[in-house]
């Protein structure tokens, strides 16, 4: 049974991946973050879905299940295509997109058949730590990537602020849900008290830190990053 | 539970460092911003830069002052930053100095970033204000 701050949590999450969508669209970057507006447009989706499903089907359904596993792996796979948009941005000027899209496509099948060869391991047995096993997999290869992303920021000496913290926030995010799905794994009986709250609250961290980039953060703010990283 | 181990301490130390810079990032942003006046006359503070201490009483104000709605979660971010700051700086103060004095630096840029905020707010309000005023007319 699912509590007011459950609700809390899930409304939240909605409105601010909607707000995220509403202010590119405002300030006309919709196509300029093409991947991460798709995002976050599934991602209200998909919380609107998941309250339908909860509502029609319950917590403990088949049905809800299903629709939870499956919309998580779409959008992985989205916000994938995000993190490319951002290497993308980042590697601009150097007019490597044909290498990005290669690299990105690469990236997906791999992870597909990754994922593939996984489920095919456990068919017979498709539990939830298959599942928290492949999520926590999946989001390190997304922590791993911003990583690089990050590194490849620093070198190249990236002074655009707002691609900045988009990137930061991003890696906030991956990070911490690997770290999260990676305790669950670790310790199972932690997921009915303290980790049912973790994901759900990044999950609302990722479109409440780029609603405020966003809103906040012009497109020519620079920054100087040598100056984050320094003592 | 080998390669979950590894993934979960590899993620908690990127994390945090992702959470340090992305922080870093928002006081860096706010740095360059001239304060009004209105945010001396509120506060009380005369001096031209805030200080570490001064943190907690500018957040109090902050929420005295109605909400944005944009800019909560970056000014919690940043508190829990501060709370980091805080409780390494108490354990670097007797053992090693630069690392104090360093958290010492990010604590005003924290100040700063809060009374930035709180200017944002006063000018919210009036404008709410002037508008209230404005409708009734």
């Amino acid at each position: 049974m699912l509590g007011p701050l459950d609700y809390l949590v899930w409304s939240v999450g909605f409105l601010l991946e909607a707000y995220v969508v509403v202010c590119l669209a405002l300030h006309r970057d919709t196509f300029r973050y093409f991947s991460l507006n798709l995002y976050m447009l599934a991602a209200a989706l998909v919380t609107l879905g998941h309250y339908v499903t909860f509502h029609t089907y319950g917590y403990s359904s088949m049905q809800y299940r299903y629709f939870y596993y499956y919309s998580e792996s779409l959008l992985i796979v989205l916000i994938y295509f995000t993190v490319m948009e951002l290497y993308q941005h980042v590697f601009k000027e150097m007019n490597v997109s044909g290498y990005i899209r290669s690299a990105a496509a690469i990236l997906l099948v791999a992870t597909a058949f990754f994922s593939y060869a996984v489920v095919r391991q456990n068919k017979d047995h498709l539990t939830s730590h298959f599942v928290v096993e492949l999520g926590q997999n999946l989001y390190f290869v997304g922590v791993v990537l911003t990583y690089l992303l990050w590194g490849a920021v620093l070198k190249l000496r990236e002074t655009r602020t707002r691609l900045i913290q988009l990137i930061l926030a991003l890696g906030v995010y991956f990070s911490a849900t690997a770290g999260t799905y990676a305790l669950r794994n670790l310790f199972p009986g932690l997921q009915e008290s303290v980790l049912r709250w973790v994901p759900p609250l990044i999950g609302t961290w990722l479109p409440l830190a780029w609603a405020y980039t966003f809103s906040k953060v012009s497109e020519d703010a620079r920054l100087t990053t040598a100056r984050l990283v320094a003592r | 539970m080998m390669i979950a181990a590894i993934i979960f301490v590899f993620s908690i130390a990127a994390f945090l460092q992702f959470f340090v810079w992305h922080c870093r990032s928002i006081l860096a942003s706010c740095r360059r911003v001239e304060l009004s006046d209105r945010v001396r006359e509120v506060t009380g503070i005369q001096s031209r830069d805030f200080g570490a201490e001064d943190f907690g009483r500018l957040v109090q104000l902050v929420r005295l002052c109605p909400e944005r709605g944009d800019d909560r979660g970056e000014i919690r971010a940043v508190g829990t930053y501060y709370g980091l700051l805080n409780i390494l700086g108490r354990l670097a103060r007797p053992t090693v100095p630069r690392i104090a004095a360093w958290t010492e630096h990010e604590r005003e840029s924290c100040s700063h970033f809060a009374a930035v905020a709180l200017d944002r707010r006063i000018s919210y309000s009036r404008d709410l204000f002037t508008q209230q005023v404005a409708d009734r007319l």
